[in-house]
């Protein structure tokens, strides 16, 4: 048998192709683009031609594309991902953004699990009522709609009661807060951003849950338990939930990389510093080196996202194996 | 299946009814998007940019119901608050008739006519909801713009279905060492964030374009982004269908290995690819549209749902100007619509899955 340690290291072996070729896929999209990678760099006169020189070396653009990209991925490993259009360290950029994006996601995960496993529950249990019908309507209605027009909406709504902040993630005077004012107006910021998030992965969560569990509620040993004369809300609790909420772990991954995806326009139009708009910033402005480590760095928390939920998988079901 | 008894169980249900009615009103109006529209699709009148729409009204001054009529507006520059107020020009009323002429224009694109649902005298500017920046017409563009956001999902879907099944196909029916780099390409693909994906390929893409080539592009690229998916379920799939009997049967006279997937698994597969279809095409009506909405999609003037939004991205925008909206509730109609629908043919054609 495989311990789940073994299970971890191969999975983290496994997805290393797949990260080759992600990066290999991306870099060559990007160079045979018709852009100068340097183009945005030479176009901006308070960058010195020293600094360019340095670039040109760094990536390589006097050598053939393979050597370029060898030394990319060199760079890349070794935590040097050049410089952005305004002269200020990729890596660093990109840190503070990988944070905001993780804070936004972490909110959005929480809370669509906690409304949607209870939902989805209620609505197999109630299967076929009034409720269950009005929720499987609801959920349609919140995968509809499109999230960057919710959000939208959403600011209308901050706008017209004035109850949240129009955007951005901290307010103007955010440096002269004490540390609870600070964290009160980070929550502040994060709820519509979040809630627009939420609604858009809550339906199809709900929809997941309700229909693993009516499977389990088919199955023999749920009969089983009721035959043996378990009430109602313990043969639930503690039979039912228990099975019905594995698949819904496999799901977290997909739901980390719909996020990932969804969040950039949420992001965009809530002007939320997270790495989604960095990433279309950097696209609007051709911002080459700043495209590709927002690229990478976003199929590496995908990844990561899909590792995590496979192995709390693999807590929860020690029966999964690779 | 057969068809009529399709029909029936779809009949049956009311709401997954109303709307495949909903769907095929929408692509009535865009079929005949001419017909209903005011004004022709590049109409643009900068002086009237962001002018409110247009009040309709039946009941003359003194109280009376006659034949609709609408006023124009004149723009003002009220130098108190320092903006540009629309009002009423109460001097000239404007009857609006309807079946009547209009511009000229091709029905179903070959039929010369100028016959309009709505139809206004050539000096009346009617707006039903209002103008943008650029002094387009709303309401026209609305028909137009659906022409693009509507047909644009099935046409990646014609790209990204073949490509998708093909590839599951051989690589599912092959197997060995094929099938593990055929599959480790579709899960690279696959973990990259799809719209940082999306909005990449199309930032790539030259500016100097024709907007039919503009359009043909962002197709393909759309198609770039779902086959990947797709094909890993066909893949699993053929992977059960290659064991059974029929197909060693097959196998044993001889049959050629691109007969025996094009011919005897694929089709195999077609109850999945029709469900996956009709439940694929929001998300890539979805899709066009935030690519638009950022500017990286269809450009003007051409109209699509998701750039006539881009304007919402200005506050001041949707704060006054709210008509600028309408387009977003059409694509959340539109993609309820398919869900919905979606929904139901999956149940019809596969009861077992209860999701």
């Amino acid at each position: 048998m495989m311990t789940t340690w073994a299970y971890i290291i191969k999975r983290i072996l496994s997805s290393i192709p797949i990260l080759l070729i992600v990066s290999l896929i991306s870099f060559f999209l990007i160079r045979l683009s018709p852009v100068d990678p340097l183009a945005q760099l030479k176009l901006n006169p308070a960058i010195s031609q020293e600094t360019i020189e340095k670039e040109t070396k760094r990536l390589g653009l006097d050598k053939p594309i393979i050597v370029q990209y060898g030394l990319w991925l060199k760079n890349f490993l070794s935590g040097n991902m050049g410089y952005c259009t305004d002269n200020t360290k990729v890596s660093t950029k990109i840190k503070g953004r990988i944070f905001n994006t993780l804070i936004l996601s972490l909110c959005v995960i929480i809370t669509s699990w906690l409304i949607a496993i209870p939902l989805g529950v209620l609505g197999a249990v109630y299967y076929n009522s009034l409720f269950d019908k009005i929720l499987t309507i609801l959920s349609s209605v919140g995968m509809a709609i499109p999230s960057f027009f919710f959000a939208i909406l959403m600011l209308i709504f901050a706008q017209k009661t004035g109850w949240f902040p129009i955007g951005g993630l901290t307010s103007v005077d955010f440096s002269q807060m004490s540390f609870f004012e600070k964290i009160l107006d980070l929550a502040k910021h994060l709820i519509l951003p979040t809630f627009v998030l939420t609604t858009i992965s809550l339906s199809s969560l709900t929809r997941q849950m309700r229909a693993n569990l009516l499977d389990v509620l088919n199955s023999e040993y749920v009969k089983f338990a009721y035959a043996k004369g378990l009430s109602k809300s313990k043969v639930i609790i503690k039979h039912a939930l228990r099975n019905a909420i594995n698949p819904i772990i496999t799901l977290l991954g997909f739901e980390f990389a719909g996020l990932l995806s969804g969040a950039a326009l949420t992001e965009y139009v809530f002007q939320y510093p997270g790495l989604g708009k960095l990433i279309l910033e950097a696209v609007m402005t051709s911002d080459i080196n700043l495209v590709m480590a927002s690229l990478m760095i976003g199929t590496i928390m995908l990844i990561i996202g899909n590792l995590v939920s496979d192995i709390l998988l693999k807590l929860t079901d020690p029966r999964v194996r690779v | 299946m057969a068809k009529s008894n399709f029909f029936k169980q779809l009949k049956k249900d009311r709401i997954p009814y109303c709307a495949f009615l909903v769907l095929v009103f929408l692509y009535c109006f865009v079929i005949f998007a001419d017909f209903f529209a005011v004004n022709p699709s590049n109409y643009a009148n900068r002086k009237l940019a962001y002018q409110p729409p247009s009040n309709i009204y039946i009941i003359n001054e003194n109280n009376k119901l006659t034949r609709p009529y609408t006023y124009n507006y004149i723009k003002t520059f009220n130098k108190d608050t320092l903006s540009i107020e629309y009002k009423q020009d109460r001097s000239k009323k404007y009857k609006i008739k309807f079946f009547n002429k209009g511009y000229e224009y091709k029905f179903l694109g070959f039929i010369k006519c100028n016959i309009h649902l709505i139809s206004k005298p050539p000096e009346c500017n009617l707006f039903l909801l209002g103008a943008d920046i650029n002094g387009h017409d709303v309401y026209s563009r609305l028909f137009f713009g659906g022409q693009i956001s509507l047909t644009i999902g099935f046409l990646a879907l014609l790209i990204s279905f073949p490509i998708g099944a093909l590839y599951g196909g051989i690589s599912g029916y092959l197997g060995g060492r094929i099938d593990k780099i055929l599959m480790r390409l579709a899960e690279a693909i696959m973990s990259i964030p799809s719209f940082y994906l999306l909005i990449i390929l199309a930032s790539i893409l030259p500016s100097n374009m024709t907007s039919k080539q503009r359009f043909a592009l962002i197709t393909v690229i759309l198609a770039a982004i779902g086959w990947a998916g797709f094909s890993r379920v066909i893949r699993g799939m053929v992977l059960s269908i290659k064991n059974q009997e029929y197909i060693k049967a097959i196998e044993t006279i001889g049959a050629s290995k691109k007969r025996i997937i094009l011919n005897h698994i694929l089709p195999q597969t077609s109850s999945y690819v029709i469900i996956a279809i009709t439940l694929s095409v929001p998300s890539y009506i979805l899709a066009e549209s935030g690519l638009s909405f950022l500017g990286l999609g269809i450009q003007l003037p051409d109209a699509s749902w998701g750039n006539m939004l881009k304007e919402a991205q200005e506050f001041a925008n949707i704060v006054y100007r709210p008509w600028l909206l309408t387009p977003g509730f059409l694509i959340f109609i539109a993609v309820l619509s398919f869900n919905v629908l979606g929904d139901k043919i999956r149940d019809i054609l596969d009861p077992k899955m209860l999701k």
